[in-house]
């Protein structure tokens, strides 16, 4: 039996009135992008609901699609019953059966709109839950806390069934909080960060320092595929190649070396605001988490925070690594990011960074580094910039 | 010429056979060599096994690179087999599949594990319920084929996949030679842990194929080396071939429906001259139910199917007389025996299998010639 359409939910529920439409108004066009290459879908309010018609577009590929999604907070496959009792109860069991965990206890919910119908709702519970019951070894009925609430809809336009409530991703419609930079590196944190930001509405354009030869060019296809998995959630993503060979041998050839990372963020974070600034965002998102390496302590970040004045922000900032990964892995960039190839950050790691610089220290050593504001404009200068879709075609597209 | 024979091998489509001389050509680079030249062809492998995964519903790393179908069967039974053998040692299969996945329980026999060959009934296809009453507590595997590359017949994999479900330390391989590019085949959704697949049954190049594995099954890699293949199947990428069969797969998989359709219309003619043959006998069921869009099978009960097959070669129309890999023993077929046919009957099989570029008219022209090669062969046949 087949799924014929999907019931969408929203949003955060604090929201209310105009808002909530506006929301729901923006998640649905989203939605729309997202679903474009099913062309046959059909999207319907009513009744203050919102239904897509799937008009013979595949469910499970539908389905994975609503689930990238920012905004949508779950949807239910909802088959479609003849207005006659049989066909109703055939249609209740099938979509029980079809569940992916089958449960231990469920209820039935009928709702009938229809008033012509000739059963009353209560009749209806009992006439389809125990056909059910009948079909379904183990099963059992818990109107309190049931594992499943098996929903029946007799209305003039057709009778609904459905059960199955599938979670969407939740949070802000794409793009409804404005534009900010992110740091990408190919570590496992910085695209989990991003998306989480995306996921909270921002529209994210990645930067990322390379340092050719001491970086090989796997690590910033690395990035490429990192940026294009994201992308997956969007239209696309602009991804800013900085060059930051220059500046990193510059550095390490003249500081003390336990301050080398401490010198190293400050740089990336004055040319990401400078990057920002030219590219009209109003923030830069990173993947830190509180004293997960050397250069994410407190004081490390007191210290490098100070070249910016733009927010910083930080999803992953109280995150343990475990959760962090488990997002990775869903959206999957995980497999993505283990690839064993060095990004500039891990490369010219010194022996023992330091975990607390002081800023005056710091301060007074840039100070004598007379080349470094120039040598920050040039890379932010020379930085290449890169449209990364899932639709534009890649290298070698025409082989395959 | 009319080439009859797809079951046994396909002619590769022009672009793959352009794309493979090209990537030869140009992008000859070992994937694990640090320079450009190495990275170049790890990308093309990268984007193939993507392309691949894309085409099935599932993730690059469920694809595993092998170089045909019979490996794939092979580093699926032996590598669970060895891998898990800890947990029991008996195996569930059925005795129609191919030489490399029979000849594999052969050799898992000789090494101690039980073999458990659930039948099949007369139409060639086995019973969900009789696999889940052949499961004990000491089974690993269970390894059904989708399409029996014989007789054309459909396994229910699906079904398969559901009831085994309820039995998490069972995997299940499925050998979907056959069904690829002509079935809807899902791993993911089925519940299949292990599937093979070869190029050149669809149009792709020969000697390369892939196995997918689920997510968090481990195997016991069949050749040791520099851990390519997520340290599953040692051995420099065969990079020009695995292009290649991107490129078949997406080629395949972007027609496969509408070919489909136009492959049971075929079938459908084609079954319908071999009814009005009164001296031939079609296996299987006559209409489309269960049994694949591109093979029909039948027997000439008293005549040699080898007879047969040089009869119509003469009009230079070429079929076969069972899976090339075994058509060359005289013994009565396996998979006709264990459908309870007997030997004579066993003996005289034949198969016909064509590909969506054929037409009605080379349907009618073939069973044009089958009347003949009946009519000619009548007198020598021995009597029954």
């Amino acid at each position: 039996m087949n799924v014929q359409m999907i019931l969408l939910r929203f949003g955060e529920l604090t929201l209310k009135g105009k808002n909530r439409s506006r929301f729901e108004n923006q998640v649905l066009q989203h939605a729309k992008y997202m679903l474009r290459s099913f062309p046959r879908l059909h999207f319907i309010k009513t009744y203050g609901r919102i239904y897509i018609e799937l008009n013979g577009e595949p469910y499970e590929q539908v389905a994975a699609a609503l689930g990238k999604v920012f905004g949508l907070s779950s949807f239910s496959p909802v088959h479609k019953a003849e207005p006659n009792l049989a066909s109703i109860r055939e249609t209740a069991l099938q979509a029980v059966r079809e569940l992916p965990n089958r449960p231990k206890t469920f209820k039935v919910s009928v709702r009938r709109a229809d008033k012509h119908f000739p059963h009353s709702s209560q009749e209806l519970n009992g006439l389809i839950g125990g056909y059910v019951l009948r079909h379904m070894n183990g099963l059992k009925v818990d109107v309190h806390r049931p594992d499943v609430d098996l929903r029946v809809e007799i209305r003039e336009e057709g009778v609904f069934v459905y059960s199955e409530v599938v979670p969407g991703l939740g949070g802000y419609p794409f793009g409804s909080s404005g534009k900010a930079m992110l740091m990408l590196s190919g570590g496992i944190d910085s695209p989990v960060a991003g998306w989480l930001g995306m996921k909270r509405g921002l529209v994210i354009e990645a930067v990322h320092f390379h340092s050719f030869p001491y970086t090989s060019e796997r690590a910033q296809q690395k990035v490429v595929d990192l940026t294009r998995q994201l992308a997956g959630y969007t239209n696309g993503i602009k991804l800013h190649m900085v060059p930051f060979t220059e500046i990193q041998t510059k550095l390490r050839g003249g500081s003390r070396d336990n301050l080398l990372i401490t010198l190293m963020r400050r740089a990336m974070f004055r040319i990401t605001e400078k990057l920002a600034e030219k590219h009209d965002a109003l923030a830069i998102v990173t993947g830190e988490s509180l004293g997960q390496v050397a250069s994410q302590t407190l004081s490390n970040m007191y210290t490098i925070n100070q070249v910016v004045r733009m927010p910083i922000l930080r999803p992953l900032i109280t995150m343990d690594k475990t959760e962090i990964i488990r997002i990775a892995e869903m959206i999957e960039t995980y497999p993505i990011s283990i690839l064993p190839y060095e990004d500039c950050c891990t490369l010219f790691v010194p022996k023992n960074p330091t975990t607390n610089p002081s800023l005056r220290v710091v301060e007074r050593i840039e100070s004598r580094l007379e080349w470094l504001s120039d040598e920050i404009d040039k890379a932010v200068e020379h930085t290449e910039t890169e449209w990364i879709s899932q639709d534009t075609p890649g290298t070698h597209d025409e082989l395959f | 010429m009319l080439y009859f024979d797809h079951s046994a091998t396909t002619p590769p489509y022009k672009e793959v056979v352009e794309v493979v001389a090209e990537v030869m050509d140009k992008y000859y680079g070992n994937p694990s060599s640090l320079h450009r030249l190495g990275a170049e062809a790890e990308n093309l492998v990268r984007k193939a096994r993507q392309v691949i995964s894309d085409a099935f519903g599932v993730k690059p790393e469920n694809i595993i690179f092998t170089s045909g179908g019979t490996e794939s069967n092979n580093l699926a039974i032996k590598g669970i087999a060895m891998q898990y053998r800890h947990r029991g040692n008996h195996l569930i299969t059925t005795p129609i599949e191919h030489a490399s996945v029979y000849e594999c329980f052969r050799q898992l026999e000789q090494m101690g594990f039980r073999v458990t060959y659930v039948p099949v009934d007369s139409t060639g296809q086995v019973s969900v319920e009789e696999i889940r009453r052949a499961i004990t507590d000491e089974t690993i595997l269970v390894s059904v084929m989708h399409v029996n590359n014989e007789m054309g017949r459909i396994q229910n994999v699906e079904q398969i996949g559901r009831m085994l479900r309820e039995y998490p330390r069972v995997f299940f391989h499925v050998d979907a030679v056959q069904s690829v590019g002509k079935l809807q085949v899902e791993p993911a959704r089925w519940g299949i842990d292990l599937m093979s697949v070869s190029a050149h049954k669809i149009r792709g190049p020969k000697g390369i194929g892939f196995l997918y594995r689920r997510g968090g099954i481990r195997l016991h890699p069949l050749l040791a080396g520099g851990g390519q293949e997520f340290g599953l199947r040692a051995g420099t990428e065969n990079v020009p071939l695995i292009v290649g069969m991107a490129k078949a797969v997406r080629l395949t998989m972007e027609n496969r429906d509408k070919h489909a359709e136009h492959l049971y219309r075929l079938r459908k003619r084609l079954v319908e001259h071999i009814q009005n043959i009164p001296e031939l006998v079609l296996t299987g069921p006559a209409d489309d139910d269960g049994m694949a869009p591109h093979i029909v099978h039948f027997c000439y009960p008293g005549m040699k199917s080898e007879i047969f097959i040089h009869s119509l070669e003469k009009h230079k129309i070429y079929a076969s007389t069972r899976s090339a890999c075994s058509s060359g023993e005289e013994k009565p077929s396996r998979v006709l025996k264990a459908m309870g046919y007997d030997d004579e009957r066993a003996a005289s099989g034949v198969r016909i299998s064509f590909s969506p570029d054929q037409s009605m008219e080379h349907i009618d022209f073939l069973g044009e010639q089958l009347r003949k090669v009946v009519e000619k062969l009548k007198p020598v046949r021995s009597p029954s």
